[in-house]
């Protein structure tokens, strides 16, 4: 079963299972009705983005940022190459959609990618995928041939007289080469490090070309809200929250997975889908987009609906929709130390504050976990945090950061007990009944 | 775009930066990363200032300027920026500067003073890198120093034209290496130890042996290639320590070549001669200088009364000084010969009394940034002239052709336009097609003499892209000058310079090869080839090897064997001199004495003595002054240097005149084919002159590995030798035993044998008929 649950779905309609994936399928499912609807009618390239603006689609990678103004950046009338490309780089923990959108339904990303192209005049795209899913990269190999004979790619597309050439390209799992010109410079062949912005990716992008970035789930929108409507898309969702967005639930529930639900469905109603909390146990904090949005404690979080600004409102972020439920039995100084030697390990290097602030972070947080903290860790933590936030040349900085800080802020006393007892406030027993690893004990 | 730094008006270009305007209302603004010269990273994020209205700090570097931008940057936001930044390079790095060798002159010393804090905050674990061995230039012993700037990679990238250091690795694990442990080999890479803002990258021959404050400052010019590159020697106890550059955007700009950096340790060489030596029953034998110089004046004396003037020759280096130069040939012509000369490699004399003017670049070494196209012709570019070949490097890198035609297809790590690699008999033919290629393309007559050639896509891209060029220039290089058709090079040059609107002119071997000319070291009778072809009686050597120097050292060698009396002035009492010579004369290096140098644009620049002279050598203009006055020659009653110049040239510093690469009567005519194989000789960087020869860092680099016979695999296939083999290279009745490798950019039917080295001094011409057969 491709996605566990959903509300009102559009992208995981008729995934049923693993073999729906084919062009013919996706045609079955009205598939390419969308690109036949642009290219046949010889839509006006400002009407796509307006149908995109209007759709309040934001971008589902990360940062929200409107889809439609993203595309109107893009110089149309600049002579020569311009380049499309998808961000399929899913490294951030707890984020597993794109994964599953090109696995079940890769050819809604291909149609998405020919209309931007289209929409913005430019002539070639590339999928850069994450290094780790060899399978999907090949299984999107596969779909990239039936779009190409079946016209869908290539020359003279539909007989529009529009022409788009899309590739995959596969990385080889650094996170970094998510951030969108690390991803580029990955493209390019050389060692996957963020570019200092400006110039923009819109203006200088992929081999110094204008280039638009966007997600896999992003581009996977797009069919629809040509086939929908811009306002019926939003409809779909909430305002300022185009429609329905998949979240992959993981951590201490009883049915992880991806579900997909339209932006602004209740927290608890997505927790309910994913079977609750594991064991009938307490929920006692969420961290609500992906590893690098700050932690949000039990209480707030059941007050927030999912979408972009319920969740900015609680003080964190929807980002890439990765929703990470801990219960009671977990204690959050390994949680944090757990993150933190995640981005000490995938900061690139190249700046100065990321490159020696995470690791600095992650040796403190270390050091309390195993009972060797200092009474002045936490202040130390927070102010290291500071120094590296705003300061480097992508948001890893930020990302490594955030956790930090909301750990520390919303669970300071499991913290302080830790340094001044040097164990957990958590009882082992309790982590250890909630670990996968010790089933036997409860 | 005007612009307010801490409440001071700027004005600056679109498209400058943040730092661009700082520098120009004089706010210093700590940096590490950021270097004039390299491309902009924004890696270090010493830089971060204020700037009103943006929510974050940005980095000076590499933020944009914009109208009324307001900029901070000593505010307070700036100014905790900047010292959690410097908090953040030092957690990592050594706190140890009393054992570092950078120590003192550490950009990060210097910053931690003002931006770091009294005591660590960091009580983890520190990193550890560890050493590479890149090579004897420069020391990786210390790479736990390295604060990740990557000066080092872009100064590779995009100077050096070669990425020969990158950083490996993610995170705080990230490392400056070379690519699976390979050396530095760049002829340009001591530079990176300059770049260095820390004590990671280091001298390996200076390393530990000064502090830089124990250090005096001197002011001196490079006596290597001809572009005059400014140097800083530092000198602790009377001894060179070591060299660094002097910045001279208009010559050197902030680089110097690894040649102009490391060649000091010669200065410092066992083997510098210390006192006058002279042959007594046929061995040397120490004696003072007044014994000496008598010794030698009689000698010369009696050879001219008895043989004749004439049977005197003298020969300098074109690396000598203006002044030296000018009293060799003054007291060579008061001894009644016409027999001196300074091109010791030339072959070719054709164009001696038909040249217009002093031959030189023929535009300033400044312009080159604004050429349109240029072509090089004969020429093993990046090694004969690596500053110059930079310049064409970085012009290529913007906008501009640059074109070779030459006689290999070595790597000139820059992105050629066209290149035509022919054989040296062919090297003429080859400049001919390309001035039909331009005749045909403008339209224009014909000239006589190449009517014969056939051109090709090559020479015609080239001749299109001289013509296209609004500026465009036509440089010969040292191969071409060298080789027996270089008359006619200079001639055919000067057509296509005609033809296409460009300029023409010569790169020039050495530190005086355009001041030689001024000091009338050009011979009136026999030049440098001819007095060894028809051996002379006597023979004066002014810092030259012949054995070495010459273009036909064999023949140099046996003219000197069977000569009556040989005295040199040497700065060095090893290498064949000690066989031929009757009397060595110790004279001063460019460090111990004052002279002066005009580089290839015609640029004069005078010098001190930077130290006293080693034990009892002289200056060589003071030697030859006595020289002169033993022999009682009317004009040798110079005091200074500085007397003997204003006898050469009014000027001190600046561009000195009569300079003109024009001929009279310069009919085109060219050379048959040439049948068999022909010797392709170059002059291997660090066997170019007296002083790198004895730099012992430099004889330990790649490009000082011992010469190989190379050869394509088309010329391995018809003289049925294959790769590794050793063989018998012969000319001249001279041979010289060599390991043959394959080598695709020699030219077919060619033998590559480098000249300048003792292995191939028993060999004859550098460019000319040899013969290969299996040892």
């Amino acid at each position: 079963m491709a996605i566990l649950g959903a509300i009102n779905p559009m992208l995981s309609v008729g995934l049923d299972g693993d073999n729906a994936w084919r062009l013919a399928d996706y045609v079955k499912r009205g598939g390419y009705s969308a690109l036949r609807r642009v290219l046949e009618g010889k839509l006006p390239q400002e009407q796509v983005i307006n149908e995109v603006k209007k759709s309040v689609l934001r971008g589902r990678g990360g940062a929200g940022f409107p889809t439609g103004l993203k595309w109107s950046f893009m110089p149309r009338s600049f002579p020569g190459d311009k380049y499309v490309v998808c961000n399929s780089d899913e490294g951030e923990p707890g984020t597993f959609k794109d994964r599953d959108i090109l696995r079940y339904n890769p050819h809604s990303v291909i149609e998405g990618m020919v209309i931007a192209g289209y929409a913005m005049g430019a002539g070639r795209g590339y999928n850069y995928i994450h290094g780790e899913i060899w399978e999907i990269y090949e299984r999107f190999e596969e779909a990239l041939a039936e779009a190409r004979a079946a016209g869908f790619l290539g020359a003279n597309i539909l007989g529009s007289g529009f022409n788009f050439e899309l590739f995959a390209h596969h990385g080889y799992g650094a996170y970094i080469c998510g951030e969108e010109t690390a991803l580029l410079e990955s493209i390019e062949g050389k060692k996957g490090q963020p570019r200092f912005k400006p110039p923009f990716p819109a203006s200088f992008g992929l081999y110094g070309k204008p280039t638009t970035i966007n997600n896999t789930e992003t581009f996977a929108s797009v069919p629809y809200i040509i086939n929908l409507g811009g306002e019926a898309y939003l409809d779909a969702g909430k305002a300022n929250n185009g429609g329905t967005k998949l979240f992959s639930v993981s951590g201490h529930v009883n049915r992880p997975g991806n579900y997909e639900v339209p932006l602004g469905t209740p927290f608890a109603t997505l927790l309910e889908m994913a079977g609750g909390v594991r064991h009938g146990r307490k929920l006692k904090a969420c961290i609500p987009g992906g590893s690098s949005a700050p932690v949000v404690p039990a209480a707030a979080m059941m007050e927030c609906t999912m979408d972009y600004d319920s969740i900015s409102k609680a003080g964190s972020m929807l980002g890439s929709g990765a929703v990470i439920v801990m219960d009671e039995t977990t204690c959050m100084v390994k949680a944090l130390e757990r993150l933190s030697f995640f981005y000490y390990e995938e900061s690139c290097g190249q700046c100065t504050p990321c490159r020696e602030g995470t690791s600095w972070l992650y040796k403190v947080v270390h050091r309390i976990e195993h009972g060797h903290g200092r009474p002045d860790d936490l202040d130390l933590l927070s102010s290291v945090t500071s120094n590296i936030m705003g300061r480097t040349i992508c948001a890893l900085g930020d990302a490594a950061s955030m956790p930090v800080q909301s750990f520390i802020k919303h669970f300071r006393d499991e913290f302080a007990y830790h340094i001044e007892h040097r164990k957990c406030l958590v009882p082992v027993e309790l982590q250890r009944a909630g670990s996968g690893f010790f089933k036997a004990s409860v | 775009m005007d612009i307010e730094i801490d409440g001071k008006l700027a004005h600056v270009p679109d498209g400058g930066t943040i730092m661009d305007a700082a520098q120009q209302v004089g706010a210093y603004i700590p940096h590490f990363c950021y270097h004039k010269k390299l491309s902009i990273a924004a890696n270090c994020r010493m830089c971060l200032v204020q700037v009103e209205k943006a929510p974050k700090p940005l980095p000076a570097c590499a933020t944009p300027v914009t109208n009324g931008m307001k900029v901070f940057t000593h505010s307070d936001l700036a100014v905790k920026a900047q010292k959690g930044v410097m908090e953040f390079l030092l957690i990592n790095h050594p706190l140890d500067c009393p054992i570092c060798d950078q120590g003192g002159e550490c950009q990060l010393q210097d910053l931690a003073v003002g931006y770091g804090g009294g005591a660590s905050r960091y009580q983890e674990s520190k990193r550890v890198v560890m050493y590479k061995d890149v090579g004897p230039l420069i020391s990786m012993q210390e790479m736990t120093r390295c604060i990740h700037c990557t000066r080092c990679v872009r100064f590779g990238q995009e100077i050096a034209g070669v990425m020969e250091l990158g950083m490996a690795n993610r995170n705080m694990h990230s490392e400056i290496v070379t690519f699976l442990g390979r050396s530095v080999d760049s002829e340009l890479s001591g530079n990176m130890i300059d770049l260095c803002p820390v004590g990671a990258l280091t001298s390996k021959p200076f390393r530990y042996s000064a502090r830089s404050w124990e250090l005096a400052r001197r002011r001196s010019i490079s006596p290597h290639d001809s572009l005059g590159t400014n140097l800083t020697l530092q000198i602790k106890n009377n001894v060179v320590m070591r060299a660094l550059p002097r910045e001279n955007e208009d010559v050197n700009e902030c680089w110097i070549s690894d040649k102009d950096r490391f060649s000091y340790e010669a200065l410092n060489s066992p083997a510098r001669l210390g006192k006058p030596l002279i042959r007594i029953d046929g061995a040397l034998r120490e004696v003072e200088w007044n014994v000496a110089l008598d010794y030698v004046a009689h000698a010369l004396r009696d050879i001219a009364r008895q043989h004749g003037g004439e049977s005197i020759a003298a020969l300098g280096s074109p690396h000598a000084t203006l002044e030296e130069l000018f009293l060799l040939q003054k007291l060579t012509r008061g001894l009644g010969s016409g027999n001196v000369d300074f091109r010791p490699r030339r072959r070719d004399f054709s164009t001696d009394g038909k040249r217009l003017g002093v031959p030189w670049l023929g535009m300033k070494l400044a312009e080159i940034s604004q050429l349109d196209a240029a072509l090089v012709v004969g020429s093993f570019l990046r090694k004969d002239h690596p500053l110059f070949a930079q310049r064409l490097r970085q012009l290529a890198r913007k906008w501009g052709k640059v074109s070779l035609v030459s006689v290999s297809a070595d790597d000139p790590l820059l992105p050629l336009h066209a290149r035509m690699a022919v054989s040296p008999a062919d090297l003429p033919v080859a400049l001919a097609a390309v001035v039909k290629a331009a005749a045909e393309q403008q339209g224009k007559p014909l000239p006589a003499g190449v009517e014969s050639v056939t051109t090709c896509a090559a020479s015609q891209a080239i001749a299109r892209s001289l013509i296209e060029g609004e500026k465009s220039a036509i440089f010969l290089g040292n191969a071409a000058e060298q080789s027996p058709y270089a008359g006619q090079l200079h001639a055919l040059a000067n057509a296509l310079a005609e033809l296409t609107g460009a300029s023409c002119g010569f790169i020039g071997e050495a530190a005086n090869s355009v001041g030689g000319h001024l000091a009338q070291a050009v011979p009136t009778s026999l030049n440098a080839y001819e007095m060894f072809a028809r051996p002379r009686k006597a023979y004066i050597l002014l810092g030259v090897e012949p054995e070495l120097d010459c273009h036909d050292p064999q023949m140099a060698t046996s003219a000197l064997r069977s000569a009556d009396f040989v005295v040199a002035l040497s700065a060095f009492a090893d290498g064949a001199a000690c066989d031929h010579a009757d009397a060595l004369l110790p004279i001063a290096p460019f460090s111990e004495t004052s002279g002066s140098f005009v580089n290839t644009e015609g640029r004069i620049q005078s010098f001190s003595g930077a130290l006293r002279p080693f034990a009892d050598a002289r200056p060589g203009w003071k030697v030859l002054r006595v020289l002169g006055n033993l022999l009682e020659l009317p004009g040798f009653a110079y005091e200074t240097s500085e007397q003997v110049r204003a006898d050469i040239t009014p000027l001190a510093e600046g561009f000195v005149g009569g300079l003109d690469n024009g001929l009279r009567e310069s009919a085109l005519s060219l050379p048959g084919k040439a049948g068999g194989l022909q010797r392709i000789a170059d002059v291997p960087i660090h066997f170019a002159d007296a002083l790198v020869r004895r730099a012992p860092a430099l004889q330990k680099t790649r490009d000082a590995a011992a010469p190989a016979a190379r050869a394509c695999a088309a010329t391995l296939a018809r003289l049925g030798l294959s790769e590794g083999a050793t063989v018998r290279v012969k000319q001249a009745g001279g041979e010289a035993l060599l390991a043959l490798v394959a080598d695709a950019t020699v030219p077919p039917d060619c033998i590559r044998v480098a000249a300048g080295h003792a292995l191939t001094a028993t060999l004859g011409e550098m460019f000319g008929a040899i013969n290969v057969e299996r040892a």
